[in-house]
Formats: C-alpha cells, structure tokens, sequence
C-alpha cells in the first residue's frame, strides 16, 4: 500500500532570491523517475493541501529527492524554515514522468521554476542532450550542475544579461538546434511556442504541466487541462495533470 | 470490542465512517492508498446522465483550515460509471453509496432508473445543482422543490434514498423537513459553504468560477450544530459532515445526532484519514466503556 511518509531534510541551500533547494532522505526516493512530483505537506492546521513539487534530482544511492521550488506562498515560504535534520511529511512519486526516451537528439527546455525537473532528466540521460534554460535574468540556478553533466547549455534570459536577449525559441534558434525530441516544462505560453516550434521541425514535444492541485492522485479533478480529444478516463475534452500527466505529448493537450 | 455497526434505512454499514462524495472518486485512485474493505460505505462522485465537462480551472483554492472548490460536478456520465467504476467497487466489502446530480428533475430520474437494477446500495441525491428550469436556483435551497424532487426520486428509486443538503440557506431543518416529507430514508449534511478568495497582489479572484463551496476542518462547527438543529425535528437518521479530520470530529458529529459521518477535504492531506478515525472511534468506545457505536448517536446532553 502507498503512503504518506515522513522525510529527513538533509541539506538546503537559496539558489536565488527567492529560489530554493531542499535534499530529502525518503522512501520515494526509490522509484521515483524524472519529470514526477511529489506531495509535500506543511502539517499546521491552516495550511491542509499539500504543495505538489516536481523532483529535480534522484538519487537512490542515498536515497534522496531534491526539490528545487520558488517562494510563492505561505506554503513554500514555510519550507524555507526547514533545516538539515528537520522532517517533513510528503508523499510520491506522483504524476507518470518523462518515460519515453529513446530519441537520438534530444533537447530538453526549462523555463524559470520548470527548469528543476529537466535536471533530474538531463542527469537520468547522462547529460548526452542540449539542454535550453529560460531565466529571467543573469541570477541563474542549477547552471552548473546542468554544465556538470556533459550536456551542451544554451541560455535565454528575459532581459538579456545572459545568453540569447529573448525566449527559449529565439535561443532555439539562434543556437540552430536540430532535433527530434523535445522535453519541456515552463510556463504555458513557452509550452505553447515549443508546440508550434516542434510540431514545424517533425520532431516530438512533451510537455509538463502545472495546475493548482488539492489532491494530487487524480480522486478530486482540480487540476485538469483541455485536451484535444476526449479523455479515456473523464470521457470530456479534460485530463488529470496530477495522475494522467503531468507530462503529456504536446498535440494531446490544448495549450 | 464495542460494536461498530451502523444501519442506515436497513442497510448495514461495518462501521459508520465513509467518504464524502466528491473526495474520493469512485475509489479506485485511493485504493492505493487505503483498503476500501475497512470502510462503512464508499460515496462515489457525484454522477450525471451524460458526461460533464466541469469549470475552468483553478478550479481548487486553499482557505485558513479549509479550501474551496468550484470543480463544477465533472463526472464520466452513468454509461461509463455503470460499466467501469461501479464495477470496481464490486470486489471490495463495502456498501456502496452512489451520489446522483442534475440538472432538471428529468436528469437526476434518468440516472436514479439507470441505476434501480445495478449493485448500488443507497443513492445519495445533491440538490445543490441548479434547476435550469427554475433560473438556475440550485434545487436545495426551497423546501417547495425539495420535497417535490425527493418524492419524484423516491417513486423511480429501488435503492433508499440519502438527499444531500444544502447550508447555504437561511433555516436548514426546513429543509430538511421537507425533505423527510417527500420520502427521503436519510439526510446527509451538510454539502460545502458557498466562498470567496481573491488574491490581494492580483486583485482577481483565485477561482476560475468566484465562488467555490468551502469545505475542511474550519466549517466542523456549523456542520454539527446544523446536525444537531436537524436532528431535533426530523426521525430519520442523518449523515453527518463538514470537515470531519479526527476520530475526535466523528464522535461529535454523532453526538450531535448523527449515525454515520463522512470524511471529505482530509482525504486530500491524509489519505488514511477514514482508517484513522474508524481506529480512533474503537479506541475511544473501548475507552469510554460503551458497547455500541450507535450509543453515541444524539447523545450529547
């Protein structure tokens, strides 16, 4: 049976202004794949959803997940708090991850606080891809770990003080990029651009989403995205980001 | 060991604790999480006669011990549920409770027949959907349309029938009243808390729909004092729910006057919530003494 568990902080460290990173000892550790979230809980009696957070890195010889989040709320404001030796409830993996990876040239694209889990995927392919990192400007995170594994970087920042001065795409392109996958996850209209862009090169675009969640194993149908045609599952035009996704292929979903 | 056993219109439930309609699904995706054979009853998500496509999303929103949710009743339809989801719940020893919604009288009926020769149990009716027909007023909230609803439901019924209520009305047992009077076999209340959040640094509200119904453990206290207003003028027994977390939370529904509760919202931070409660409710019957779950039921003196 799955469950809720407690994990031990082992490490965190502010990356950025307001990004974060906490490396937590855990059972879900084990399976858990790139691209998959998971629940992590505040336990305060106000704050009662959990706060769904992609993994960034796996690593089952110590069998810890690193979570790298932005400060957007009372939620992840509190996980600042935590400190090495603290614990905190959390439950996962959650969501089907990045599974389909037999392509030859792939390009992996994370903008602002979806570049995380395109690390825990670049590391899971051993760094033989291009990865393509939207910032918002020269305070970068997680820049080097990327650089640690062999993949080729192309940076874009939104007001040009490092790399490409625009988009992921105009960085794309600038960089001449060919390739016949593309993993992203960022915000919608980047996702939407990737669409457009891969489904002009012929090449494959999965997309990883984000919605407001409560539950976070497909039970309560908060956080659903439009699809294409009708879901299997909901029988309308609406999928499950948390159980059904939250990666999906690019022409499944409407963006 | 004191005796869990609840019977809810001649339907006996291992224990009185089940799931709130819409926190659960039909089941399958907390299967995994918690067994399914150790609870009273499931209480599928509401069902309609064809597919819903539900709000827009945000659709969730979290509220100071609670969150609302504007899901907009999105369900797979009675053909899908009848042939799948029902089907599932087949292999666990657990009464089965269906939720019905509609939006005509004409609608909840079609599902309410579909449903008279399938293994459900009990049908439970939200009336918190709005009648089309009558402007949109959700049904719940006129005794004249509940009791007219409840016996058009009761006549095509084979199942008992459980009509859910509504707290966003001014005075609940008459509600509840007429509902008694149209033939309802059990209430169950209450349904969520109609709400608000607007996000102060975008001045916009955080729900796609506004409003969005208010449910977890900061409603507890209007739940049980509506039940216990409610079980002074009707004779028939209650669901009791709105923000159930705890064993300590269950008891006090039922001595409020409920015979059985249901666990919602914390379904959503502690999957174990039901198991958790059925556990504590042993503990707290061994402890206190008493011999039977149904002892508890109104006893609050």
């Amino acid at each position: 049976m799955k469950e809720k568990e407690m994990g031990l902080v082992v490490a965190t460290n502010r990356l950025t202004e307001d990004i974060y990173a906490m490396e937590v000892r855990c059972k879900a550790a084990m399976t858990a794949l790139p691209g998959q979230f998971c629940n992590l809980y505040m336990e305060d009696g106000a704050h009662l959803l959990p706060r769904p957070i992609s993994i960034c890195k796996i690593n089952r010889t110590d069998s810890t997940l690193t979570f790298v989040y932005r400060v957007v709320g009372e939620g992840t404001k509190s996980f600042t708090k935590l400190a090495p030796n603290d614990s905190i409830a959390l439950m996962g993996p959650l969501g089907n991850g990045f599974t389909d990876l037999d392509y030859t040239k792939p390009v992996l694209v994370g903008g602002g606080v979806g570049i995380p889990p395109m690390l825990g995927l670049c590391q899971a392919l051993d760094g033989k891809c291009t990865v393509v990192l939207g910032y918002r400007n020269a305070d970068t995170f997680l820049l080097e770990e990327f650089e640690k594994t062999g993949a080729s970087v192309v940076i874009a920042t939104d007001d040009g003080s490092l790399g490409t001065h625009g988009t992921v795409v105009d960085a794309m392109k600038e960089a001449g990029l060919s390739y016949d996958v593309i993993y992203s996850c960022g915000p919608k209209p980047m996702l939407r651009a990737l669409k457009e862009t891969a489904a002009g090169a012929k090449a494959t675009c999965y997309v990883s989403m984000e919605e407001r969640m409560a539950c976070g194993v497909g039970a309560c149908l908060g956080c659903v995205c439009e699809t294409k045609d009708v879901d299997d599952h909901s029988k309308v035009h609406n999928t499950r980001i948390c159980k059904d996704g939250p990666v999906f292929l690019a022409e499944e979903v409407v963006l | 060991m004191a005796d869990m056993k609840v019977t809810l219109s001649g339907v006996e439930l291992k224990n009185p604790v089940m799931t709130a309609s819409g926190t659960f699904g039909s089941g399958v995706e907390y299967s995994e999480y918690v067994d399914l054979n150790r609870l009273g009853a499931v209480v599928t998500k509401g069902v309609a006669d064809h597919p819903w496509t539900g709000n827009a999303t945000p659709r969730v929103a979290e509220v100071a011990g609670g969150m609302l949710n504007a899901i907009g009743l999105q369900n797979p339809g009675i053909d899908t549920f009848l042939e799948r989801d029902l089907p599932f719940l087949d292999d666990y020893d657990t009464v089965k409770i269906v939720n019905v919604c509609g939006h005509s009288t004409e609608e909840y009926l079609h599902v309410v027949r579909r449903l008279q020769d399938s293994s459900a149990d009990l049908l439970e009716i939200n009336i918190s959907c709005p009648n089309v027909s009558e402007g949109g007023i959700a049904f719940g909230t006129n005794p004249k349309m509940v009791e007219e609803i409840t016996r058009a439901i009761k006549k095509e019924a084979k199942q008992p029938i459980i009509m859910k209520l509504s707290p966003n009305v001014t005075d609940i047992t008459e509600i509840a009243k007429a509902a008694e009077a149209g033939g309802a076999d059990v209430l169950s209340m209450i349904n969520t808390l109609t709400g608000m959040k607007i996000d102060v640094e975008r001045q916009s509200f955080l729900l796609a729909n506004k409003t969005g119904g208010m449910s977890g453990p900061a409603v507890h206290p209007i739940a049980v004092r509506m039940v216990y207003q409610t079980a002074q003028v009707v004779s028939i027994p209650i669901i009791g729910m709105g923000g159930i977390a705890t064993w300590q939370d269950a008891v006090e529904m039922m001595l409020a006057g409920a015979s059985a509760v249901s666990v919602g919202t914390a379904n959503f931070y502690n999957p174990r919530a039901t198991v958790d409660i059925i556990e504590g409710m042993e503990a707290y019957l061994e402890r206190k003494g008493i011999a039977s779950v149904t002892d508890l039921i109104g006893a609050v003196h």
